[in-house]
């Protein structure tokens, strides 16, 4: 349709016209929106990215992120080495050996969507009273961890379900066609081709993990020290709320904001870039 | 000679493969059981968070009295004697909810009506993967972004403090926009074609053909969208306890300051103790039937939809 003739439809049905402007306004507030968030946050922290930020010991003066971010780093890693495995072998049990219309996997459908719809908060609550206060784990980084172990579960077991499911039943066929086993079938043909897939699902529940914040206030504690897995330490997202929660370091915490954007902004770029790669080796 | 010999090396052969077979079907054994009890960690999960929070807030429900927990209007856990009413939250609560609802419906169903009817393909290759990151940004930055941005902005153009419901609404209302798009752009897009044919030739405007038949098509998966966005708006903490004033009254303008059942929980936990803190773990209770019930309604809708 050329554009003559598109303002010939539209100058007779002047609804048509109406509803079409909404709709790229629309876009356009929602596109806006994101752009205004991460430009003011960019603009406003980045002449506060001082080099003092980055001194190895938090001091009062100082407000040094890097024990956050090394916290960061190995609640990062805790909580993924226990959700992923989970996760992975959920994903492999409700692909490869549950039958359809098994009670079991429709239970754990169930008990997924409702974790995934379960807020931070709640967790944060449940953390508490089970592994500080029930387990006597205290508030340490252990905690916060299998805390947010729980939280990410469901998003690692969907995409590895969505990966796994994309690898071609030939391909099982013809593994089993040649002898081999079900588990080495699994593992030598199913996962590699499934990997990327896998891979963008971890990586977004590492997105959700450097941004949790209510989750960990109460199970990982607010202390602001390299800790060990058994004590208490602040995140990235944690320290920013203490330092915007005061109300003096404003400062401080705009720049802990810029850190804290761009790495979960790249997280969730590499896995959307992950998965969009994945959706074309498929083809 | 030489055949007995192969035989031999046959049986023997035979043996240890058949060794090596049972080996392998004690560890595929293992295994299966392995990913089995991994599959029941989720159904565990919820099941230990369902019996800790009732086990602790149930009591203390019951202490404090349900009618005074659930419509009392005075919040003071510290007074002598305590008094434990959280139905100011509650009203909170659904006040910033309807907010987010009100500012951020409209525009994700019309962003998801362009991205999914109108959006060239390459644009829709652009801007999709943007609106998503908008979810990956952490509530924190949000809580920020209000704070410094809409809380002023709020206070300079209609006065108050800038702390309240409708800067809490205006920016879960942004928050729940990238469920609200994705959701509802994956319903539009189901809709088959035949459909969108069918109006067009009929003489309907392609604006006319989504307003009048596609979108009418796609109402169940666009109301569960709705569903998943008002769990988001209603769980979400750390952004609104930032921008919300958190006073314990209930609002009686779009502007007065508010707090809301997370904010509650979050505000008051380090310092709780005793019967506060259990009153605290009833807050969340309240928190997690209103869940609860969201995604039972929303299992209803896509179970509906499924059929």
């Amino acid at each position: 349709m050329t554009r003559s003739e598109k303002m010939r439809t539209y100058k007779a049905h002047p609804l048509s016209l109406v509803f079409s402007i909404l709709t790229k306004l629309a876009v356009a507030i929602t596109i806006g929106v994101f752009f205004l968030i991460v430009g003011y946050v960019l603009i406003k922290g980045i002449p506060y990215l001082k080099p003092s930020l980055f001194s190895p010991e938090y001091t009062t003066d100082n407000c040094s992120m890097l024990p956050a971010i090394v916290n960061t780093l190995e609640m990062l890693v805790i909580s993924l080495l226990i959700a992923a495995p989970l996760g992975i072998f959920c994903a492999i049990y409700l692909v490869e050996y549950a039958k359809k219309g098994n009670k079991f996997v429709s239970l754990i459908r169930l008990t997924t969507e409702t974790l995934s719809g379960i807020p931070s908060i709640i967790y944060g609550l449940f953390g508490n009273m089970f592994f500080v206060l029930a387990l006597k784990w205290k508030l340490s980084v252990i905690s916060g961890a299998c805390t947010l172990a729980i939280m990410v579960l469901p998003l690692i077991i969907r995409s590895t379900e969505e990966a796994l499911k994309s690898v071609d039943d030939s391909f099982r066929e013809g593994s089993y066609g040649l002898g081999a086993g079900k588990l080495r079938t699994i593992f030598r043909i199913v996962l590699p081709p499934s990997i990327s897939g896998i891979l963008s699902g971890v990586i977004l529940a590492m997105g959700r993990i450097f941004g949790e914040t209510a989750a960990l206030i109460y199970t990982a504690g607010t202390i602001a020290k390299y800790a060990s897995p058994m004590d208490s330490g602040r995140t990235l997202s944690v320290h920013m709320y203490a330092l915007s929660d005061n109300g003096l370091n404003m400062n401080e915490a705009s720049a802990t904001a810029v850190i804290l954007l761009l790495a979960v902004l790249l997280l969730n770029g590499l896995a959307s870039f992950i998965a969009k790669k994945l959706a074309k080796g498929g083809n | 000679m030489i055949i007995t010999n192969t035989e031999n090396t046959a049986v023997l052969s035979a043996t240890s493969g058949s060794r090596k077979a049972g080996r392998s079907r004690i560890l595929e054994t293992v295994m299966k059981g392995l990913f089995f009890i991994c599959a029941g960690v989720s159904v565990a999960a919820v099941a230990v968070i369902c019996i800790f929070m009732f086990a602790k807030g149930i009591p203390a429900i019951q202490e404090i009295g349900i009618k005074d927990f659930l419509f009392g209007t005075d919040w003071s856990p510290r007074n002598v004697p305590a008094s434990y009413g959280i139905f100011p939250m509650i009203v909170g609560s659904v006040y910033c909810t309807a907010g987010a609802i009100i500012v951020g419906v409209p525009v994700g169903l019309l962003t998801a009506i362009y991205m999914a009817e109108f959006c060239p393909k390459k644009l829709f290759g652009k801007l999709m993967p943007l609106i998503n990151l908008l979810a990956g940004i952490p509530s924190i930055v949000y809580g920020f972004f209000g704070m410094v941005v809409v809380v002023p902005a709020v206070r300079n153009l209609f006065g108050g403090t800038g702390n309240g419901v409708l800067t809490v609404s205006l920016i879960l209302g942004i928050m729940i926009l990238p469920t609200i798009v994705g959701m509802s752009v994956s319903a539009l897009k189901a809709v088959p074609d035949s459909c969108r044919e069918g109006a067009l030739a009929l003489g309907a405007t392609k604006e006319r053909a989504v307003a009048s038949v596609i979108f009418p098509a796609a109402k169940s998966g666009i109301l569960a969208s709705v569903i998943l966005a008002i769990g988001r708006a209603i769980g979400e903490t750390m952004a609104v306890i930032m921008i919300a004033g958190n006073s314990t009254i209930i609002p009686h303008s779009v502007l007065d300051s508010v707090r809301t059942l997370t904010g509650n929980i979050v505000i008051e936990m380090s310092y709780a103790e005793g019967l506060h803190y259990d009153s605290l773990i009833a807050t969340g209770v309240v928190l997690f039937v209103f869940i609860l019930l969201l995604n039972v309604s929303f299992n209803l809708i896509t179970h509906k939809k499924g059929k």
